[in-house]
């Protein structure tokens, strides 16, 4: 018992939901959940997004988000009962005994405050040292985080410091007053892989050395691994299995957990460019407000039937290429060439047809569709524009186009919030399907989605590629996707091609120091791979 | 030079200015197309067409509108607000001592609103959608619901003729201490107070609740802090943009819009002085009047401006 540090029995917690078109009734997300941390251990809650587990991570501090409530079981940390402490002592619990890291820690910081005053906030708050000793161990673990001038960098402001920084410093707020649990929650699911990789073993560094408990959430099992002693899998809020980091990646017992194990399991043969490209990209220059440049000299070809993945960090200019070939952002110097003619660079120049030829689908699929229309109407407003389709006949090829994303008609009246990430981001396939294109771009479209999801999808596009013979330009910051469905990868860094061609190409050696940094950032489900990528890495990346 | 701050200071003092010269345009034209003569209303109905003919020569009247306009503007720019047309005086004497007994009402009215307006404000936050927001609300919209006349003589009434706490005519004078001086304005820096108490109430709420929907208000939560501390240190210094706009527009309404309130109380403040010289047609005391309105309106405004600007921590520390 003395050395249970936290331990949860049978949690039960609830929320109410208020589905549109329906009476608000009362659902049960967390079923009796229990589990076990000592001192000093971690423990990886990995589940798809719904699976509970930020919220399980949050009932440790005895906390809800957004009208969640804990229904039922006992939570305790360090022997006491949290859930039956009033406000007081629960202030006394938080930020004291149990700190939080988020997902997104550019968000996480209050805007208006220096990065110094909040990560000593909390040890101040409980007394735990003066102020001169806080700001001294702040400095401390800012160094030990790898943070860059860790004298001055707790004098910036958040909007100051890049995004991995950010999660870093949160990382520090956390560990400041010293702590028997920290929930991580996510902490590297917002950043560049390559960012992820300085991440998190800053955080596995900082667990080892302090020798804090950790309760570590993500969605993502390579990951987890890394970091973690045992691991928890989840699903709709039900515990699926329990074991050590070992047994769950070398030899999982249920099928939920050999699924996630062996997520991108898509495999996808490349074809062989042709001598006429659907898509000619040549020497594109383009910046915005004419300041700098975020694309230098980039050409690339787009083969009929085949896909290309941009690949590349945040910045390396991937998304202003698709601006680019869509006429959002007219280029400064080249030209696009579109299915043997020139395109107009601007989009407002360009004819209807142009248009129709080239569609393109979101990371957003929730944004990117009118909430107050059904999927019969999204559907068919390409059918009616382009075509000039109307009543039964726009209906009948409505319900195709849902039979061939794998929905059919049953969901033809149905509004987008009443669909899950995938179904979303199906209709947005289907909706570019609509207008019969003969280049879609693809703009992060799985990045959103839970790794299994993402897979239904990516196998989706693979399958209408077949069928419709359509070319696709993937945008991705994912490998795994990359080497799932590409048939040309371009690599770019900072705006600039760094290396392109056939996949087999590109994913041979030998490589440059950057597209060797983005293959072997891309984590892998083995024990070890952390420190044996950091031993081995030539430069670091652009976000650091 | 060179900081973004400055930068956007000195533009928008710069568009501050060129509002205001617009505005002494709109107020000419404005003026000039009221109806009537002054010169025949100076002489009354009885007037010889020859004597009005004299004064309109001699007031200038006859000259383009143009050309009056850019004298009087000159007048403005060298301090001189012209001359009262219906008793000669110099306009400048009666206005300065009209407008600072307008501010010393509107001071003290800002005084107790602004501050309460804001502590209701977060404890509005802090009982959100329990009895004493609702109470606070409720309380405030009926006061602004409410005309001030209405508020004004039902104060007057009952707390000044019933009880006889406050006399109810408000005419200060230079030999009252400040604490007579206080009593004497006691009840329409109240129902001035009343007036616009709601709207920055309101504000303040909205803009904080607005902020407390942020990922840092749940960071502040679980790091342990007290509901008031978080809203004291953590929301409302990210909503003070906002709330400091909605003060200033009130405060704008304190000075400007004071008028009905300054007649009830038979008050001697700038508000009055306007009404009485409207009905003589005095045309040079309206413009002057107008135009100090409108700089306090473009003055204030500026300073919301630039508040918002410095409370913004990313035009105040750039990358």
């Amino acid at each position: 018992m003395s050395d249970n540090l936290l331990e949860i029995k049978n949690l039960k917690i609830g929320a109410t939901v208020y589905p549109p078109g329906e009476k608000p009734h009362d659902i049960t997300i967390v079923h009796d959940v229990s589990l076990i941390l000592k001192k000093g251990q971690v423990m990886g809650l990995i589940g798809e997004s719904g699976a509970g587990k930020s919220t399980i991570g949050l009932s440790s501090m005895s906390y809800g988000r957004g009208g969640v409530e804990i229904t039922g079981g006992e939570v305790f940390v360090n022997g006491r009962d949290i859930l039956k402490i009033q406000a007081h002592g629960l202030r006394e619990l938080r930020g004291r005994e149990v700190t939080y890291v988020s997902q997104s820690a550019a968000a996480s910081f209050n805007p208006a405050m220096r990065l110094m005053d909040q990560v000593i906030e909390t040890t101040l708050l409980h007394g735990l040292s003066s102020k001169a000793q806080a700001e001294e161990r702040a400095v401390e673990l800012f160094r030990s985080l790898g943070l860059p001038d860790p004298e001055n960098i707790g004098n910036r402001y958040p909007h100051q410091v890049s995004g991995g920084q950010l999660q870093r410093v949160m990382t520090a707020m956390a560990l400041c007053p010293k702590p028997d649990l920290i929930v991580f929650d996510e902490p590297t699911t917002a950043l560049d892989v390559t960012t992820q990789i300085d991440v998190l073993a800053a955080i596995k560094k900082a667990i080892k050395d302090t020798g804090v408990a950790a309760l570590y959430i993500t969605h993502d099992l390579a990951v987890v691994a890394q970091v973690s002693d045992e691991i928890l899998v989840l699903r709709h809020g039900n515990m699926v299995e329990h074991g050590t980091v070992q047994q769950i990646i070398e030899a999982p017992k249920e099928e939920y957990t050999q699924e996630l194990v062996k997520a991108h399991s898509i495999t996808h043969e490349e074809k062989k460019p042709t001598d006429n490209p659907i898509l000619r990209v040549e020497n594109i220059t383009a910046s915005y407000e004419g300041t700098i440049k975020v694309l230098k000299d980039v050409s690339v070809d787009i083969h009929a039937g085949q896909t290309l993945a941009v690949v590349g960090e945040s910045g390396s200019g991937k998304s202003t290429l698709a601006r680019v070939i869509t006429g959002l952002l007219p280029p400064s110097e080249g030209r696009i060439v579109f299915d043997g003619k020139e395109l107009t660079p601007a989009l407002v120049d360009r004819s209807l047809d142009d248009l129709r030829e080239l569609q393109m689908i979101y990371q957003m699929a929730d944004v990117a569709m009118n909430p107050r229309q059904t999927v019969g109407q999204i559907i068919g407003r390409p059918l009616e524009l382009y075509f000039g389709m109307k009543g039964a006949e726009k209906r009948k090829r409505v319900v195709e186009l849902l039979d061939e994303i794998e929905m059919g008609e049953m969901f033809i009246d149905r509004y987008p919030a009443e669909l899950s990430g995938g179904q979303k981001q199906r209709v947005c396939i289907a909706r570019s399907l609509a207008a019969k294109p003969k280049l879609v771009i693809c703009d992060e479209v799985t990045s959103a989605l839970d790794p299994l999801v993402a897979d239904g999808i990516l196998k989706l596009l693979l399958d209408l590629q077949k069928i419709e013979n359509v070319a696709y330009l993937f945008i991705t910051h994912d490998l795994a996707t990359v080497k799932s469905i590409s048939d040309s990868i371009a690599v770019m860094y900072l705006g600039e091609l760094v290396r392109y061609g056939t996949k087999s190409e590109v994913l041979s050696p030998p490589f440059d120091d950057y597209t060797d940094l983005l293959l072997s950032s891309v984590p892998e489900m083995k024990l070890g791979w952390l420190e044996e990528v950091l031993a081995h890495r030539k430069m670091e990346s652009a976000g650091n | 030079m060179g900081h973004p701050i400055l930068n956007l200071v000195a533009q928008r003092i710069a568009l501050g200015l060129l509002l205001l010269f617009l505005a002494s345009g709109l107020i000419f034209i404005g003026t000039q197309i009221l109806p009537g003569d002054v010169a025949q209303s100076i002489l009354g109905q009885s007037a010889t067409p020859e004597a009005v003919a004299n004064l309109r020569k001699e007031l200038g009247l006859n000259d383009p509108a143009y050309v009056r306009y850019f004298k009087w503007l000159a007048g403005l720019l060298q301090g001189d607000l012209g001359t009262a047309l219906s008793n000669g005086k110099p306009i400048g004497e009666a206005v300065s001592y009209r407008f600072s007994n307008t501010i010393f009402l509107a001071s003290w009215a800002a005084l107790f609103s602004v501050p309460l307006a804001v502590i209701l404000g977060l404890f509005a936050v802090q009982y959100k959608n329990r009895w004493p927001d609702k109470l606070i609300s409720g309380v405030t919209l009926a006061s602004i619901s409410l005309p001030e006349f209405f508020i004004g003589y039902l104060l007057m009434f009952y707390v000044a003729v019933i009880l006889g706490w406050f006399p109810s005519v408000s005419i200060p004078n230079e030999s009252m201490s400040l604490l007579e001086k206080l009593d004497t304005i006691a009840l329409p820096v109240t129902v001035l107070v009343l007036v616009v108490l709601a709207h920055m109430m309101r504000m303040t709420r909205a803009a904080i609740l607005n902020v407390m929907q942020s990922a840092y208000i749940e960071t502040a939560e679980l790091k342990g802090l007290s509901p008031f501390t978080v809203i004291r240190k953590h929301a409302f210094p990210n909503a003070i943009a906002p709330i400091v706009n909605v003060i200033m527009i009130n405060l704008a309404y304190l000075v400007v819009g004071v008028i009905i309130v300054e007649s009830i109380f038979v008050y001697p403040g700038l508000g009055q002085y306007l009404v009485d010289h409207v009905s003589k047609r005095d045309v040079p005391v309206v413009q002057a009047c107008a135009l100090i309105f409108a700089s306090v309106y473009i003055t204030l405004n500026i300073i919301a401006d630039l508040v918002s600007i410095i409370a913004n921590p990313r035009l105040r520390h750039p990358k």
